[in-house]
């Protein structure tokens, strides 16, 4: 499905919900970059409400555009996604790279706005 | 990296303050051994009695030598640090790096650098040694700097890579240890790689005549020039022709090269010894004592710069011996140095190589016992004391899998077996024989590198060593050159096991299961998914780890779809999107061709559909053939058409049977005594879709010639005159395994029955990610027992198992076809959710007529980068 971007307003609408897939990531355009964006349905506990985490879907280790292909799951507690090339984790929270502390994908910052998922601004 | 004890230019070390109350040590030389000796010094509390400065010439913080062409590979001066970076800052141990000193004034008790002077109570030298380059003549240096490379340093290292660029073809001269190590580095840059040798053989030090005859033929394979028995000359530069310099050998001969790295041996660098009148060898290095006192008491010597007993030892674990002594020495027991065991195990580009002890049985009447595989280059000599009794060394070329076992034997004294050579010859199940754990006494050393015994490893167990990385911390085993891991990590099990503690054998940290438990519960309690099984027996939200096996798990025991919503989530990319993902981030599609027979009509198919989405196409080992090159949102459409066809999934994604070999067997061979191709295709089409521990291929050849190469496969069914002979547990791929015999002639219900009964208990009984031929290593019993609970039943599983197998036969779906036809799981396969355009990074180029991905310096963004620039 497609929307565009709603002009002159505070956010951008990148999706509606059941364009995620749950537990798991698809991955959105804005404005030329690539976001990943994962879905918990009931969030990083497992009991609370739905959370979603945006990171850039660009993998810096391989080069390929491929994060929003990952596995999600959690080291000691905290949420990850495994890149599907060599396997590196990076933390959903900030994007730092379990393995290498140096490499770290931006986070974006978004949220559900109804039915909507929005980046804000 | 010179940040830890920083020295402003205009500060000189007289006027550093000296704390009155403590004596002054200065280590000189900062290396691996340097380095040693202040973490032992640190550990045995003497920065209560000494105040320390450490003087390095380098720039860098000691780093670790031993693996330096890793610096090639990827690790960064950083990652090849040896310790933590403030060690010496939390210690108060001053760090002086890129400063040299200059002479030791032993009447002053002072040393001299150019920041001035410092003094010392006790002096430690460990400055090690230089690459020795033999008074060739050539050009000079100053101009040709390329022509006198050497391998030692990081910035040799720099200048190397330095050099490189642009070369085509480098030579190094020296074909022992560092020189192979340096041929590789050398191929890692990407030149044609030679090895000149004086000696007649490769690593004459280490390996005998056949030994180097057996690595030389390796080594060649591995498209490095080897040379050996040659002298060279003289080096010149030439002014035309497609090389820089021309290499003049004694015999006439020449060789012309871009590059040439010198690793012709090391000499000690005693310089400041000599300069300052210590007694020094007749062919050089810091005679020393055996607490590595020199002539002159106040002063020590360690590693590579020292002479003991007229020998310098040229590895780092008798330098990390040293380092404990004088450690000791300076604060509280001295245990003598008594020299080193030489034995080293090495993995020289790729090659398995190595030498324990007495290694030429040069030991009066000693005997040896060799095996020589000439077929497959590999070596190994074992040598024997003359009563037949102890280990007195070992040369081991291609096959490293013996080498703990034979140190074990030599450096414990253990009784040799009534026939040794069995602890040589090629073993037909099980690979290398092994020594128990409990068959070493407790001072077996386990990590020589540091010094830890069989004996400390236990008292670590005792004190509270619950997993292997506490243990490495506490003892520090396995920390230094890595090679006892194995040996390290079987000693603290049996150690475990002996005391009653469980050892943790836990899936990942949110399943405290093995795989095999994981597939009894669900099945036991008929847990349908991931959520109820984690609630149940698990904790946190899963992860990569855990998530695909029990993926596989429950497809294995239910047959569900792996795209229905519940599982979606747990699979890997691969079985997500039922492709192979590629290293651009597009996938390849592999369709089923069973047994690879194809009819015309479908292989012109598959060439239109890769015509129509600019597919690379390639022919697999497998008999099939592999569409590279498709992005996510074209996956449907290219299934689509290819069900339209008559094709189905090939499951090249999955961890399930790949694919069943076949020759043309008896219907067109004249060989041929049975209808191999049959066979092949109906275990093909009954076995697919079969979720497994790991990928599992099979191969049926229609009679003994074996044209399909049966016994590299999980399962080889071979035609005899009376039926089928079956083998199991092969393995191709990075460690081949022939498979084993496991039933002969037996008619085709048999050897289905037998197939289903193997697979099933394979899939209920292997580990995460163990192939057919590792589970059988594994099996207690092995062979024997596979057959007893196959073929004779003894555990009465087999109607469950056949039950078991049915279900999954008649249930199987062509996965492909069951997403095309649901256009909720059809909304997984977009590039992006909210634009139907590809993803714009991946770009390619044409090559044999044929799409690629663009390599770097092919894209148009780092075209427009050096424009711009």
């Amino acid at each position: 499905m497609t929307v565009a971007n709603a002009r002159h307003t505070d956010t951008h609408e990148l999706c509606r919900i059941d364009d995620l897939v749950a537990w798991s990531g698809v991955v959105a355009l804005h404005q030329g970059h690539q976001l990943a964006l994962f879905y918990l349905p009931r969030g990083c506990d497992r009991q609370s409400g739905a959370e979603i985490f945006a990171l850039d879907n660009h993998d810096p280790f391989s080069g390929a555009n491929v994060i929003g292909r990952g596995i999600i799951g959690d080291k000691d507690g905290e949420p990850v996604v495994a890149s599907p090339i060599y396997k590196q984790h990076f933390r959903l929270r900030d994007g730092v790279c379990l393995e290498d502390p140096e490499q770290r994908l931006t986070v974006w910052p978004v949220r559900l706005k109804g039915d909507l998922v929005v980046l804000e601004p | 990296m010179n940040a830890q004890h920083p020295i402003p230019d205009d500060l000189t070390l007289d006027s550093l303050a000296l704390d009155s109350n403590k004596k002054q040590l200065i280590v000189i030389g900062n290396g691996m051994v340097g380095h040693h000796c202040i973490e032992q010094l640190i550990e045995r509390g003497a920065t209560r009695d000494w105040q320390i400065h450490v003087f390095g010439d380098e720039r860098h913080r000691a780093y670790d030598r031993v693996h330096l062409s890793e610096y090639f590979s990827g690790k960064d001066a950083d990652a090849l640090a040896l310790g933590e970076p403030d060690l010496h800052a939390t210690n108060g141990v001053s760090l002086h790096l890129g400063v040299r000193v200059e002479a030791i004034d032993r009447d002053n008790h002072e040393v001299v650098t150019a920041r001035g002077r410092l003094p010392y109570d006790n002096l430690v030298i460990a400055t090690g040694s230089w690459p020795f380059v033999p008074p060739i003549p050539g050009p000079d240096v100053s101009e040709h700097p390329q022509a006198r490379l050497v391998y030692r340093t990081l910035d040799d290292l720099d200048a190397i890579r330095h050099h490189a660029a642009g070369a085509r073809r480098g030579v190094v001269v020296g074909g022992g240890l560092l020189g192979l190590e340096a041929a590789n580095a050398l191929k890692s840059l990407g030149l044609e790689a030679h090895v000149v040798e004086f000696a007649p053989r490769l690593m004459p030090v280490q390996l005998d005549d056949q030994g180097g005859a057996a690595l030389r033929q390796r080594i060649e394979a591995l498209g490095v020039g080897v040379h050996t028995g040659r002298a060279t000359e003289a080096i010149v530069p030439l002014d035309e022709g497609e090389y820089a310099y021309r290499m003049h050998f004694r015999d006439g001969e020449h060789l012309d090269t871009d590059l040439v790295l010198f690793s012709a041996g090391i000499r000690p660098q005693d310089q400041l010894g000599r300069d300052c009148g210590l007694d020094i060898g007749e062919r050089g290095g810091i005679v020393i004592d055996d607490t590595c006192c020199t002539s002159d008491p106040a002063i020590f010597a360690i590693g590579e710069c020292a002479l003991w007993q007229g020998q310098i030892f040229g590895l780092v674990a008798p330098g990390y011996t040293m380092a404990r002594t004088v450690a000791g020495c300076l604060n509280d027991i001295c245990e003598p140095f008594s020299g080193a065991d030489m034995s080293t195990k090495l993995k020289l580009l790729g090659v398995d190589v190595g030498s324990i002890g007495d290694a030429f049985g040069t030991t009066e009447g000693a005997k040896s016992y060799r095996y020589i595989d000439e077929a497959g280059n590999g070596y190994r000599r074992l040598v024997v004391s003359g009563d037949g009794k102890k280990v007195l060394g070992a040369v081991l070329v291609g096959d490293n899998s013996y080498y703990d076992t034979l140190l074990q034997y030599a450096q414990n004294g253990i009784d040799l077996p009534d026939d040794p050579a069995a602890l040589i010859l090629p073993q037909g199940e099980g690979g290398a024989p092994t020594l128990g754990a409990d068959a070493l006494p407790d001072t077996a050393m386990i990590c020589s590198c540091h010094n830890v015994t069989r004996g400390a490893v236990c008292q670590a167990v005792d004190e509270g060593c619950a997993d292997i990385a506490a243990l490495k911390i506490e003892t520090k085993a396995s920390t230094g050159c890595g090679g006892c891991t194995a040996l390290l990590k079987q000693v603290f099990e049996h150690e475990l096991e002996s005391r009653g503690i469980d050892v943790d054998k836990s899936l990942c940290e949110h399943f405290a299961f093995t795989r095999q438990e994981l597939y009894a519960l669900v099945r036991v309690e008929g847990i349908q998914s991931f959520d109820e099984l984690l609630e149940k027996h698990g904790h946190g939200l899963g992860c990569d780890i855990c998530k695909p096996t029990i993926g596989s798990i429950l497809a294995t025991c239910w047959n569900q779809p792996i795209m229905d919503p519940q599982n979606v989530a747990l699979q890997d990319t691969n079985d997500t999107f039922m492709a192979n993902m590629q290293k651009n981030g597009t996938y390849s599609v592999m369709p089923r061709i069973a047994g690879g027979e194809i009819t015309p009509d479908k292989l012109v198919v598959l060439g239109e559909v890769a015509k129509k989405y600019d597919l690379y196409t390639k022919i697999t080992g497998g008999q099939r053939i592999d569409l590279f090159g498709a992005e996510l949102h074209q996956l449907p459409d290219i299934w689509q058409e290819l069900i339209t066809a008559g094709f189905e999934t090939g499951h090249a994604y999955g961890k399930s049977l790949r694919t069943v070999k076949s020759c043309v067997g008896n219907t067109w061979c004249r060989y041929g005594v049975q209808d191999s191709v049959a066979m092949a295709l109906e275990l093909e089409h009954r076995y697919k879709g079969l979720r497994t521990p790991h990928k599992v291929k099979m191969g049926v050849s229609g009679c003994t010639r074996e044209c399909a190469e049966a016994q590299g496969k999980d399962i080889g069914v071979i035609a005899t005159d009376a039926g089928w002979n079956l083998y199991v547990c092969g393995n191709g791929g990075m460690r081949p395994r022939h498979a084993e015999l496991f039933a002969t002639d037996i008619d085709s219900a048999t050897l289905i029955r037998y197939i289903d009964r193997f697979l099933m208990f394979y899939v209920r009984t292997a580990d995460k990610l163990q192939r057919t031929s590792v589970w059988r290593e594994s099996l207690e019993g092995g062979l024997d027992f596979l057959k007893a609970v196959i073929i004779d039943d003894h555990l009465g599983l087999n109607d469950e198992l056949e039950r078991q197998m049915q279900h999954v036969v008649d249930t199987y779906e062509c996965e492909w076809a069951n997403a095309l036809g649901d256009p909720e799981k059809l909304k997984r396969f977009r590039t992006f959710v909210n634009d139907q355009c590809g993803d714009p990074d991946i770009i390619n180029v044409t090559e044999r007529g044929q799409p690629r991905p663009a390599r770097p310096h092919e894209r148009p963004e780092s075209l427009a980068v050096e424009i711009s620039s």
